[in-house]
């Protein structure tokens, strides 16, 4: 397929330098695509009563409390001090998608915008892509029995419009757009940053040669990976299945040779 | 604070959020600014909160399956060979039993769906990477094969149509017993997925370990000789496979096999094994009463390897520091090779 039968590839870049921890993204979400609610509960993991993402959490706002100054700090700011980290976490959409991958039933499809999206209508609630995903985001819902996960608004993109989190982000913090554009501005954001004093700003998902071939929704992130609850190097987990494949074989030959010398080692009856 | 000023056109000087600077009032930037001293803090994970989404597959309906999927397999494998080599007793409780066991565990699998009415969908399409799709192609030719062969044992009736799906059977049997090792490895499960080198050969082992229990189990002494001989084989195999498995895994991947709930039951299935293995040997050949319990502490062996493997990957996908740990060593040797 060539860029003249479909659109270009389309995705998110999380600025999480400029996130304010407002959970519009999370509100904007549940309310376009009617996610029911899952539980009001108190965490006390800072501001985070969301927890993580899954069925019903399709953004995810993280609060991370450090006893970090936050770098060219402001007047008056003292070493020691508090610095809050906040980010708007997402699907990953990847490229090697292993949920897609691992689907038994094709219910999870690429679409032509380059997203990863669930076939509703097709999943039978097998479970295996919840395992497969590198960062935990797609999970079953209860009562319906089917997995679910950001669509990245794919209802939305085919009439031209922006997913609902990335239009109610207030600070800009979530951008989308065409993946190429994105990872431009988001290498210039970065730079951007070093200069200015921030060292500690780095991109995530944002490389083609990492071990999901890049994320269609990546991150601009202030510390490690893991202090997000990211994994910091991800692989997807069918880059080994050839092989996984081959031994299955050779083992499959292996017990059969076993039961036929069981029956050949020893005396007739 | 803002920048901008309102005139009559409108906004002036406006910056859009997204240019903000971190930590510099009113985005104005700070060139040469001092760089942190204060060292890293010290977080490895998001409130201890788990990397990965935890399986939400249940353990009767598929470790179950992966225990009965491996027994069917194995069992018709023994039985094509008790066929052949006229064991009648021996050759009608394999095939019997496999029917049993891969009807059961294919009940299993139904049940563990979200939507147990869309079971079909898992023949909508032919998948090779995915390995519970290319099962359910293999169940798809496999059961109604065993269920023939079990058919005609059982009846005497279609003695030639039968010996050809005895034959069928067995030829899936062993793909039957070994797919599921190549289902949980891929995952990112961290104590499934890096032990897949081994996984196959534990899990065909641990099929025979069952399949040659059934046989000593239903079977009179004197035609059990083969499945008493594939106990051997299939202890040996699975038991090393396991110390290879982990020791290649290391730490802290292994731990879940030997700590825990779920090292608990891979040591008293470990004890079973050895133990119907060697009295099954050593007295099974003797006494009948002694091959029956022999043949049952096989098969519940069996089952409990199963059980105990995928307690370990729940434990393990409960683990940020199974996730992280590993991932954050590949990056270090990454980057120090980079440097070197």
């Amino acid at each position: 397929m060539t860029a003249d039968h479909h659109p270009p590839r389309m995705g998110f870049f999380t600025d999480t330098s400029v996130c304010i921890g407002c959970k519009a993204c999370e509100v904007a979400c549940k309310e376009w695509n009617n996610i029911p609610e899952d539980g009001l509960n108190f965490t006390g993991m800072s501001y985070d009563n969301t927890e993580g993402l899954g069925a019903d959490t399709w953004r995810h706002v993280a609060f991370i409390e450090q006893r970090k100054p936050l770098a060219t700090q402001v007047a008056g700011a003292e070493e020691g001090d508090l610095r809050w980290l906040m980010a708007s976490d997402v699907c990953k959409h990847c490229t090697h998608a292993a949920c897609l991958d691992v689907c038994p039933t094709g219910a999870l499809v690429r679409t032509e915008f380059g997203t990863v999206v669930v076939q509703e209508d097709v999943c039978n609630g097998c479970g295996y892509c919840i395992p497969a995903c590198p960062y935990g985001v797609i999970d079953q819902r209860k009562d319906d029995g089917r997995a679910w996960k950001c669509t990245l608004c794919y209802d939305r993109l085919q009439v031209g419009m922006e997913p609902a989190c990335a239009k109610a982000c207030p600070t800009d913090s979530i951008q989308f757009g065409v993946l190429d554009e994105l990872r431009e501005r988001a290498a210039t954001r970065v730079e951007k940053l070093h200069e200015a004093g921030v060292p500690d700003a780095r991109l995530y998902g944002h490389d083609p040669d990492d071990g999901v071939g890049g994320d269609g929704a990546f991150f601009l992130l202030l510390d490690e990976p893991e202090v997000y609850g990211l994994p910091p190097d991800p692989v997807v987990t069918t880059r080994d299945l050839p092989s996984m494949w081959r031994h299955v074989g050779v083992a499959a030959i292996t017990m059969a040779a076993g039961i036929v010398a069981a029956f050949a080692c020893g005396r007739r009856p | 604070m803002s920048t901008s000023d309102v005139t009559r056109e409108g906004l002036k000087g406006v910056q859009p959020g997204r240019d903000a600077m971190v930590g510099v009032p009113g985005g104005k930037r700070r060139r040469g600014g001092e760089q942190p001293v204060v060292p890293d803090a010290k977080f490895s994970s998001y409130y201890g909160k788990p990397v990965i989404n935890q399986p939400v597959w249940k353990a009767p309906d598929i470790a179950g399956y992966f225990y009965l999927g491996g027994l069917a397999g194995a069992s018709s494998v023994l039985g094509l060979g008790a066929h052949i080599t006229d064991r009648p007793a021996l050759a009608k409780s394999c095939k019997l039993g496999a029917l049993g066991a891969i009807s059961l565990g294919t009940v299993g699998l139904v049940h563990d769906l979200g939507k147990p009415s869309r079971f079909i969908n898992m023949l909508r399409v032919f998948k090779p990477t995915s390995p519970m799709n290319i099962g359910s192609w293999l169940l798809s030719a496999y059961a109604p094969a065993a269920g023939v062969a079990a058919f005609a044992a059982a009846t005497g009736r279609l003695p030639k149509v039968g010996a050809f799906a005895t034959a069928g059977a067995a030829a899936f049997g062993p793909l039957v017993s070994s797919y599921t090792a190549a289902l949980i490895c891929d995952t990112a499960v961290p104590s499934w997925h890096e032990g897949f080198r081994e996984m196959p050969f534990v899990f065909v082992g641990s099929s025979a370990t069952a399949a040659a229990g059934l046989g000593m189990l239903a079977a009179p002494v004197a035609e059990a000789g083969p499945a008493r001989r594939a106990a051997v084989a299939g202890a040996a195999l699975e038991l090393g496979a396991s110390q290879l498995l982990e020791r290649r895994i290391g730490k802290p991947l292994a731990d879940p096999y030997h700590q825990g709930k779920s090292g608990m039951m891979m040591r008293v299935a470990e004890g079973l094994t050895l133990a119907g293995t060697i009295g099954g040997v050593v007295l099974g050949r003797r006494s009948r009463v002694a091959a029956a319990v022999c043949g049952a502490a096989l098969m519940a062996a069996s089952a409990l390897t199963r059980f105990a493997i995928f307690e370990a990957g729940m434990a393990s996908a409960q683990d940020p520091a199974h996730t992280v740990g590993p991932q954050r060593e590949r990056l270090e040797q990454r980057s120090s090779a980079k440097q070197g």
